[in-house]
C-alpha cells in the first residue's frame, strides 16, 4: 500500500508553535476557563487590507496554511481538506445578533458569507490559485480526522500527490456563554498544568489553526508517516480496549509495542474516564502524553495533537511537559493518537516514523 | 475503472412532497412547492417565495414520536427522509454490514440557535437546543435514530454542493473497500438566517423562479432532506439486493474565483463535469440529460450555460432545473436531485424546467420546458457552491 508522508507543519495555538523551528521549549501556562491563541504576527502573512474584514478563523488558517506550504516547499497543491467544528462562528454569532437586533434591516453580506463553514477552504484555494478537490468537514471532534481520512484515501488512491490538510476554529463569546450555561465548559478558572486534578465539570475551551501538507512522495522535511485512522460515532467504555486493540492488530502492532500513547483528555471529570481506561489498562506500560492544558479543547484541537506526534517523531524527543506517565521513550517510532469528546465521536490515528 | 456504486435506497421530504412517492407525482404532475412562507417570521415575507416543506415541526415531531420543539428542524427532515431511505434498502439490522453515514448540512441548527439566541440567558427552557448548533449534531441525531453505533459518521458542509460532496465520498468509501454500506444525504431547513444572508446578497427573487431564463430574478430558498443507500457490489450480491441505479461518476474542483460569485465561464464547473466522466470512462456523448444546478441567479445560470456550452462542445443534451418546483435547497440540492435523477432514470422521464419563457441573450440555450418520455441511461448532475465548490455527479441505468 502506498504511504502517505507528512511533509509539513503549521500551527497557530495557545502555545508560540507558528515557527516552526521552536517545539514547545517554552510552556505558557493558563488560568482561565477559555484560552485565545498566541497571535503572530499576521501582517508577516498577509495585507493589512484583506486583514481588517478577515475572520479570526481565516487568519489563523492563513498563516497556519502557509507555514505547512512553505516548509513543504510547494507552491500549489492537488486538493485543500479543511475540518471545522463551527467554521468562522465569530461571523455567524455577529450576523445573528444583527438579524434580532435590526429586526433583519440593514445587513451587510460580509458576516453572511464568512459564516459559511467552507470559507477557510475556498479562501485558501483562492489565495493560491487551487482548482482541485476541496471539502470541508464539520463534523465535531473527528472534523480534522474525517479531512486525514479523505487525503489518506487520495493519496492511497493516487488521485493526488500533495494535500493540504487542517482543522481550525475559533472561540468567541456567545458560544462559550451559551455552552458554559450547560456545563460543557467550566465554570471555574483552572490552572493548566493542574487540568487534570481540576474535578470539575466542562472543559477549558479554547482555539486554533493546524495545517499540515501530506504526501505521496517522502522528501527532506518529512516529519513522519500518516498510517491509518478510523473513527466512530459513539463508543462504549466497555468495547473502547478491544476497538483500539483490533485497530492497532490491522496495523501490525500490539498495545506494548506501541512506543507512544497520546491522549486527548481535557479535564472533564465526566469524559476523561475513557482515557483513564486505556491508561491503566492496555496502555498501563506504555510511554503516554496528552495536550490538551497547552491547546485547550476546541472541535479540532486534536490538530494539536497531530503536530505534536508529527514533531515528536521528526525531533525524537517528547517534550517534558506533555508527559502523562514516568515511562520514557528513547526512540518513538510509532505514536497513537486517541481523543474523543464528551463520550462521541472517537478517532483513533497512527503515525510511524519514517 | 469506471464501474458504478450501486443505490439500494431512497428517501425525501421536500416542498414538493414528503416522500420519493409523492416527490415523483410532484414532478410529473407539474406541482410545484414554491409558496409563501408560512413556518418563519420575518420581515421579508412579502418580499420573498421559498420551497418549504408543509408540515409544522410539531407535526414532524409527532410523526417521529418526539415531545414538542425537541430538535432542530434540519435533524427533524433529516431523520424522516434518512429512514425512508434505510427503509427502502431493507436494511433491517444496520449495524451488520460496515455502515456509514455521510450528511451535508450548510446551516445545521441555526434555527433554534437564532430562535433562542438571547433567551438562553433569560431561562433554560431550550438549553437542550444549545449544542444543537453545530453542524455535526443532526448526523448524530440522524445516525443514532438509524440505531447506527460505533461506526463512521461523518458531516460535509461546502455550501450548496455539500450533499452532492456527501453521495461522492460515499462512493469513494465504497469504491476504495473501507464501507460496505452507506447512507449519503444531507439536510437543511429554512432559517432567519439563510433568508437575510441571501437577502444581502441580492440574489433572492420576489416571485416564482426561472431557471435559465434571460429574465431571471434570483433565487428561491428551499428546504429539504434526501438520503440514499449505497453498497458494495458484493454485499448487493450476497442479499440480491434491488439495485435503483449506480452513482457512475464524480467529480470535484474549486473554481478558484470568488467566495460568493461563479467565474463568468464556469471554470469549476467544467473541470467538475470532466472529473466525473473520468472516473466513469465516459464521453460527453454519453450523457442523455443534464439535471443542472439551475438556480436562477444571473450568475450561476450564465455561468453553467457556458460551462456546459464547454464540456459538451456545443451539442449540449437536454437538460432542466427542477429549482422551479422545490427551490434552492442549499445544502441538500446534491441530495434531491440525486433522488430525481435516479427516478428519471427508473422512469425514462425528464423534468420540465418550469417558468421559462426567454431564452438568454448570452447563447441558445433552451431546457426542456415540458415532460418528456425517453430512454435515459446516464444523467449529469450538478451542485454549485460558495467558496468556489463544484461538484459533479453521474448517475447510470447500468453499472
Amino acid at each position: 500500500m502506498k504511504a502517505v508522508y507528512i511533509n509539513s507543519v503549521g500551527s497557530v495555538s495557545a502555545q508560540k508553535t507558528f515557527n516552526n523551528e521552536d517545539f514547545l521549549e517554552e510552556i505558557v501556562t493558563y488560568n482561565d476557563t477559555t484560552i485565545r491563541v498566541i497571535e503572530p504576527d499576521y501582517k508577516a502573512y498577509i495585507t493589512p487590507a484583506a486583514a481588517r474584514r478577515m475572520a479570526k478563523g481565516i487568519k489563523m488558517s492563513t498563516v497556519s496554511a502557509k507555514t505547512a506550504m512553505e516548509e513543504a516547499g510547494v507552491e500549489n497543491i492537488d486538493a485543500i481538506i479543511v475540518g471545522t467544528g463551527l467554521g468562522c462562528i465569530g461571523d455567524s454569532e455577529k450576523f445573528v445578533s444583527a438579524i434580532i437586533d435590526n429586526k433583519e434591516q440593514f445587513l451587510t453580506p460580509t458576516r453572511f458569507i464568512q459564516s459559511s463553514h467552507n470559507t477557510v477552504s475556498g479562501q485558501i484555494a483562492l489565495g493560491v490559485g487551487c482548482k482541485g478537490y476541496n471539502f470541508t468537514y464539520v463534523h465535531s471532534a473527528i472534523s480534522f480526522e474525517s479531512s486525514l481520512l479523505d487525503a489518506l484515501m487520495q493519496i492511497r488512491n493516487k488521485e493526488a500527490t500533495n494535500i493540504l490538510v487542517g482543522g481550525v476554529d475559533e472561540l468567541v463569546d456567545h458560544h462559550v456563554d451559551t455552552h458554559r450555561l450547560i456545563d460543557h465548559i467550566k465554570h471555574k478558572p483552572v490552572d493548566s498544568s493542574q487540568l487534570l486534578q481540576s474535578n470539575s465539570k466542562g472543559c477549558v475551551m479554547a482555539e486554533g489553526a493546524h495545517f499540515f501538507v501530506l504526501s505521496g512522495q517522502k522528501q527532506s522535511s518529512t516529519y513522519g508517516e500518516l498510517v491509518a485512522i478510523t473513527t466512530y460515532n459513539t463508543l462504549s467504555k466497555s468495547v473502547l480496549s478491544e476497538k483500539v486493540s483490533q485497530f492497532l492488530g490491522q496495523n501490525g502492532l500490539t498495545p506494548e509495542e506501541l512506543d507512544l500513547a497520546i491522549f486527548g483528555n481535557n479535564g472533564d471529570i465526566d469524559f476523561d474516564s475513557y482515557y483513564e481506561l486505556l491508561g491503566k489498562g492496555i496502555f498501563k506500560n506504555t510511554p503516554q502524553a496528552y495536550y490538551k492544558h497547552l491547546s485547550g479543547e476546541f472541535d479540532t484541537a486534536s490538530g494539536f495533537g497531530f503536530w505534536l506526534a508529527a514533531k515528536i517523531l521528526k525531533s525524537q524527543t517528547v517534550p517534558t511537559a506533555v508527559k502523562l506517565n514516568q515511562l520514557e521513550v528513547s526512540r518513538p517510532k510509532t505514536i497513537l493518537l486517541y481523543n474523543q469528546y464528551r463520550g462521541e465521536n472517537h478517532s483513533l490515528v497512527l503515525l510511524r516514523r519514517c | 475503472m469506471g464501474k458504478g456504486v450501486a443505490i439500494t435506497g431512497m428517501g425525501i421530504i421536500s416542498a414538493i412532497g414528503e416522500d420519493v412517492a409523492e416527490n415523483y407525482r410532484s414532478l410529473i404532475s407539474g406541482q410545484i412547492g414554491i409558496s409563501k412562507i408560512s413556518q418563519i417570521e420575518t420581515v421579508h415575507k412579502n418580499e420573498i417565495m421559498v420551497g418549504e416543506v408543509s408540515l409544522t415541526n410539531s407535526e414532524l415531531e409527532e410523526r417521529l414520536g418526539l415531545p414538542k420543539n425537541s430538535w432542530s428542524r434540519t435533524s427533524l427532515l433529516g431523520v424522516i427522509a434518512a429512514k425512508e431511505a434505510v427503509a427502502q434498502a431493507g436494511i433491517s439490522d444496520i449495524n451488520k454490514e460496515r455502515t456509514g453515514l455521510i450528511s451535508g448540512t450548510t446551516v445545521g441548527g441555526m434555527d433554534k440557535s437564532e430562535q433562542y439566541f438571547y433567551e438562553y440567558f433569560e431561562n433554560n427552557d431550550a438549553w437542550h437546543h444549545i449544542n444543537g448548533l453545530h453542524a455535526g449534531d443532526s448526523t448524530q441525531k440522524i445516525a443514532r435514530n438509524l440505531g447506527l453505533e460505533e461506526s463512521f459518521a461523518t458531516t460535509i458542509s461546502t455550501a450548496c454542493s455539500s450533499a452532492a460532496n456527501a453521495i461522492m465520498l460515499g462512493a469513494r468509501m465504497i469504491k476504495s473497500g473501507q464501507l460496505d454500506r452507506v447512507v449519503v444525504g444531507g439536510a437543511d431547513c429554512l432559517s432567519k438566517f439563510t433568508i437575510n444572508g441571501f437577502k444581502t446578497l441580492m440574489i433572492l427573487s420576489d416571485t416564482y423562479n426561472t431557471p435559465f431564463d434571460e429574465n431571471r430574478k434570483g433565487l428561491n430558498l428551499g428546504e429539504a432532506a434526501a438520503y440514499l443507500v449505497l453498497e458494495s457490489d458484493s454485499l448487493v450480491e450476497k442479499e440480491g439486493k434491488e439495485v435503483l441505479g449506480y452513482v457512475k461518476g464524480y467529480g470535484n474542483a474549486n473554481d478558484a474565483f470568488h467566495q460568493t460569485a461563479s467565474s463568468d465561464y464556469g471554470d469549476g464547473a467544467v473541470l467538475a463535469m470532466e472529473k466525473a466522466l473520468k472516473v466513469a470512462g465516459l464521453t460527453p456523448e454519453a450523457i442523455d440529460y443534464v439535471n443542472a444546478h439551475g438556480t436562477a441567479t444571473p450568475n450561476n445560470d450564465l455561468s453553467e450555460g457556458r460551462a456546459m456550452l464547454r464540456i459538451f462542445e456545443g451539442k449540449v443534451p437536454k437538460f432542466s432545473s427542477t429549482k422551479a418546483f422545490t427551490g434552492h435547497t442549499l445544502a441538500t440540492a446534491g441530495a434531491v436531485e440525486a433522488v430525481y435523477s435516479v427516478l428519471a432514470l427508473q422512469n425514462d422521464t425528464i423534468y420540465p424546467n418550469l417558468n421559462f419563457k426567454t431564452p438568454m441573450k448570452e447563447f441558445e440555450l433552451v431546457p426542456e420546458t415540458e415532460l418528456r418520455k425517453e430512454q435515459l441511461n446516464v444523467i449529469l448532475s450538478n451542485s454549485f457552491g460558495f467558496g468556489g465548490n463544484c461538484t459533479t455527479l453521474l448517475f447510470s441505468k447500468k453499472a
